[in-house]
């Protein structure tokens, strides 16, 4: 930057004695204020708060000792299962791929769905439900509940003692979504008349988008995006900027894929064929999937998110020197391990982004940003642990009648709604209604939506539940919400329901 | 004339079965009296020819018009159209406007499309122009992509010139003729794919012409992937998009069929291109059907026993152009994936609540005029009898989702004039 504009500074309109307001003027005039702005304020979404100087690093992964010995013993598990499956299925982590190989992935790099290797003895390394059953046995060693049991006591499964918002709290964070504000989602259908908010709407959009604000797109967004403009509000918000530089970063990544193959990538390969290849809304960007997926396990700017992911990267150690630090290496490159359905986070990007490299962008940091708190432990307000509580404290708290049903009849509610918790509503939603959600996410900078949205659904579906008496019933009747709208069941939940 | 509606048909489908009999219609065989025949387009054939031809009482209706094979045969289609748009010319109508290379503003929605061994001539003579094009050929008479070829030499199709000596090819028969239009080879792809749409008309009257849109149209995706190159001409699997070719590629998924609803197709136009161009593309497309129904309403043998829906088939390329591909009259009712099932039996529910209203026995002399409760997901296309109410210029106003008229409610598009988006 400063070449770039080293010689503007030396116009002879710019002089000693003034240098520090012209160059305040020139960042004005030039953007480049407005995108100082927007990086700091993207920094100070991702990053955690200032913490005490002393606080070693391991406090900002994760501050509560028990919860970062749990997430330690589940990647230990999870290492284990990749390495034995690498064992008995005798194939290397990592290898270099003959010259033949390489040349003929560089040809079908653009359809590598037409490829049908055999997969057959390869498994998802876990599912979501083998990680449910890690976080049901989560326990505070220092928490010792001596009352008996109570109306107070959790009837859930999560069983640890973190703080999550009650309605009255969660009106307040999720004002906008109140009842005498516009939504998209519900003030644009077609029984409304536009001029009443929608064209109002998408005027302040591009007026956004023209202003170029991360800030003010943000609080935009809360409202939802319209269709035409959440592509770009998305890339201002994730302060995302296709330089030359990033397309360069994601053709050498390729050059990686093409180079080496590694064991991850047939579990890749795997997962999408049996999620997105199956799914009536993204099938279609099936080749997209790998192109982003195969890029992004080799990615090792991705290892700088786990200074504040409780997760740590899986160490491997080169052959024969086990233990030696010299000879650890991060596997894989990018330190995070896929599980069944781990796809679905990229697929409805297809929908807003058509080139690869700026869809791998934008999928890197809504990764780096927010799904990894969905599979990892921790106690952060957005992570999976604390979504479950904050379900589960939800529906007892103002649900307790189905509750305590579904509870009695073996179907205990995070048992249904745990999977769609984790793959943030992919998959299980219409893709419309699915960008309108995620847009609140962007939105609010929380993934705390998404547990009140799987209460919302219970709520919605209340009546049915009633009558089942097994949890596969119960499953049966939340098996399709591909006809929810979640602007509705999130507003009446919220603010219409009485508490 | 109570009594419950006496059904005959010779398509043996589910998904018209389960229509009939949950009305509690009576199933009958053809020699005795009925009142609802769903016929196969070679029934309709018989029934209107005029040595066997019978005469239909008033309580009798069929599925197709006597001589749907205006619309529905290639080369008959793109005659109707031809001769329409001559006919707006000599009537000096704002429609038929060219631009400076001849080519039409507003009725250019047909590739370049000859008869052989008829027009074989001036097909040389167009394809010597750009000799690096590509060219489909399609029998006239067949479905399902069958005995379909793409061809970029000249050599390729000797056989059907006139002059060979050496073509034993009659080229009276009807049954032989092909049509010979100008491929599209820069289709839009979507995740890397060609696809084309199908979508659901019903025609209930010509003259005055009504028809509508079936709301739920779909996008069918070859499964695999789209490649202009010339060694790929003879893969199907790349070029044509009919299920029933892409039913036998290795890749078909038998969970979604490869298809895609239109909404969807929406959506991630919408996203990816903007709002204008995407409400543009849709106008455009309602456009195409109505002038193609337009240009064989007069020559259509308008019997007030028939109703018939049509399945179009549309490719869009890659600016955005919608193109007429044909009109199938007897679109396929069979099942690929379980969503298709319900998408095709609501269809055909649809479309009998607009044909057969109160499911009661019909009478042919109503107005056929159905109240807007039971459209269920078709919307009124173009009702030309209201548009003509309201004067001549709202001829160019059938958008769909809005009563047409002085009280046009909400569209679901732009809030911008018609007028600019039509023209």
């Amino acid at each position: 930057w400063a070449a770039n504009h080293k010689t503007s500074l030396q116009r002879p309109e710019i002089k000693l004695e003034s240098l520090k307001e012209d160059i305040k003027e020139f960042f004005k005039l030039s953007g480049w204020e407005k995108k100082l702005q927007n990086a700091v304020y993207s920094e100070l979404s991702v990053f955690p708060l200032p913490s005490h100087p002393v606080a070693p690093l391991e406090h900002l992964k994760e501050p509560l000792v028990y919860m970062r010995k749990a997430q330690a013993s589940w990647e230990k598990r999870i290492l284990k299962s990749l390495n034995s499956m690498c064992t008995e299925l005798s194939i290397p982590l990592a290898r270099k791929r003959p010259v033949g190989e390489q040349k003929e992935l560089l040809n079908k790099w653009n359809e590598m769905g037409t490829d049908e290797p055999d997969l057959s003895h390869f498994r998802p390394v876990y599912a979501p439900k083998d990680f449910l059953e890690v976080l049901i046995n989560l326990r505070n060693p220092n928490y010792e509940n001596g009352d008996s049991l109570s109306f107070r006591t959790h009837l859930g499964l999560i069983q640890v003692p973190l703080k999550v918002k009650d309605i009255p709290e969660l009106k307040e964070f999720f004002i906008e979504l109140g009842l005498n504000t516009g939504q998209l989602g519900i003030d644009d259908s077609t029984q409304v008349p536009p001029e009443l908010f929608e064209n109002e709407h998408v005027r302040i959009g591009q007026q956004v988008l023209a202003k170029q604000d991360t800030a003010a797109a943000q609080q935009y967004i809360r409202q939802g995006s319209p269709t035409a403009l959440r592509a770009d509000l998305w890339t201002l918000i994730l302060n995302i900027s296709c330089q030359p530089e990033d397309i360069l970063y994601y053709e050498q990544l390729k050059t990686n894929v093409i180079q080496h193959d590694l064991l991850v990538d047939s579990l890749i390969y795997k997962d999408v064929k049996l999620t997105a290849s199956n799914d009536d809304y993204y099938f279609v960007f099936e080749d997209y999937l790998y192109q982003v997926l195969l890029c992004f396990s080799r990615d090792t700017s991705v290892l700088g998110h786990f200074t504040y992911n409780s997760a740590s990267p899986p160490k491997s150690y080169i052959r024969g020197k086990l233990g030696l630090e010299d000879y650890a290496v991060f596997y894989p490159p990018n330190g995070v391990i896929p599980f069944h359905g781990f796809s679905m986070y990229v697929a409805p990007l297809c929908f807003l982004y058509h080139e690869p490299f700026k869809l791998y962008q934008m999928f890197r940091e809504m990764y780096v940003r927010f799904f990894f708190r969905l599979h990892s432990i921790s106690s952060h307000p957005s992570g999976i642990v604390s979504l479950c509580l904050l379900f589960e404290t939800l529906l007892q708290t103002y649900l307790p009648q189905l509750f305590y049903h579904l509870r009695e009849i073996g179907a205990q509610p995070l048992r249904i709604s745990f999977k769609w918790m984790v793959r943030a509503f992919s998959g299980y939603l219409a893709t419309d209604q699915l960008l309108l959600l995620w847009d609140r996410i962007l939105g609010y900078n929380s993934l705390e939506i998404l547990a009140v949205l799987a209460a919302a659904v219970f709520a919605f579906r209340a009546v049915n539940l009633m009558e089942v008496t097994s949890l596969a019933a119960a499953e049966a009747v939340l098996a399709d919400l591909s006809t929810l709208k979640v602007m509705p069941l999130l507003q009446i939940f919220l603010f219409a329901t009485v508490t | 004339m109570a009594g419950k509606v006496k059904w005959v048909t010779d398509i043996e489908k589910s998904v018209l079965i389960n229509n009939f009999e949950k009305r509690g219609w009576i199933q009958v065989t053809e020699n005795e009296d009925w009142n609802f025949y769903w016929m196969s387009v070679q029934t309709i054939r018989n029934v209107f020819s005029v040595e066997t031809g019978y005469r239909l009482s008033d309580d009798q209706i069929v599925n197709h018009f006597p001589n749907h094979y205006e619309l529905t045969r290639k080369d008959l289609m793109v005659k109707n159209i031809k001769r329409y748009r001559k006919e707006l010319e000599k009537e000096g109508s704002p429609l038929a406007e060219k631009d400076e290379n001849g080519k039409y503003l507003y009725l250019d929605f047909v590739p370049i499309t000859y008869m052989l061994p008829a027009d074989y001539n001036l097909f040389v003579e167009e394809f010597r122009k750009s000799p690096c094009s590509t060219w489909i050929m399609k029998p006239c008479g067949k479905a399902q992509g069958k005995g379909i070829f793409l061809i970029n030499k000249l050599s390729q199709i000797k056989k059907w010139s006139r002059d060979s000596k050496t073509s034993s090819f009659v080229s009276q028969s009807t049954k032989e003729a092909y049509v010979i239009s100008l491929y599209i080879n820069n289709p839009l792809l979507i995740g890397g794919r060609k696809f084309d749409l199908r979508l659901y008309v019903l025609v209930s009257t010509y003259r005055p012409l009504r028809c509508y849109m079936y709301k739920l149209g779909f996008c069918r995706f070859c499964t695999v992937k789209y490649t202009p190159s010339t060694s790929e001409l003879d893969n199907m699997f790349v070029h044509l998009t009919n299920v029933a070719i892409q039913k036998h590629g290795d890749d078909y998924n038998h969970i979604h069929g490869g298809k895609w609803t239109v909404s969807n197709l929406r959506l991630y136009l919408e996203s990816t291109r903007g709002r204008e161009v995407t409400s543009k593309l849709f106008d455009e497309i309602h456009w195409v059907i109505v002038q193609s129904l337009k240009a064989v309403a007069p020559v259509m043998n308008n019997d007030k026993h028939c109703f018939e829906c049509y399945g179009y088939d549309i490719i869009i390329d890659d600016k955005l152009k919608p193109w007429l591909i044909e009109v199938n009259a007897s679109p396929s009712l069979t099942s690929s994936t379980a969503n298709d099932r319900i998408l095709k039996y609501n269809l055909i529910n649809d479309t009998l609540n607009i044909a057969v209203p109160n499911g009661e026995v019909p009478d042919c002399k109503w107005n056929k005029s159905p109240p807007k409760e039971a459209l269920g997901h078709y919307e009124i296309l173009y009702d030309e009898e209201l548009a003509q109410g309201d004067g001549a210029d709202r001829e160019l106003r059938s958008r769909p989702g809005q009563p047409l008229g002085p009280r046009g409610s909400r569209s679901r598009d732009s809030g911008k004039g018609i007028l600019t988006t039509w023209k």
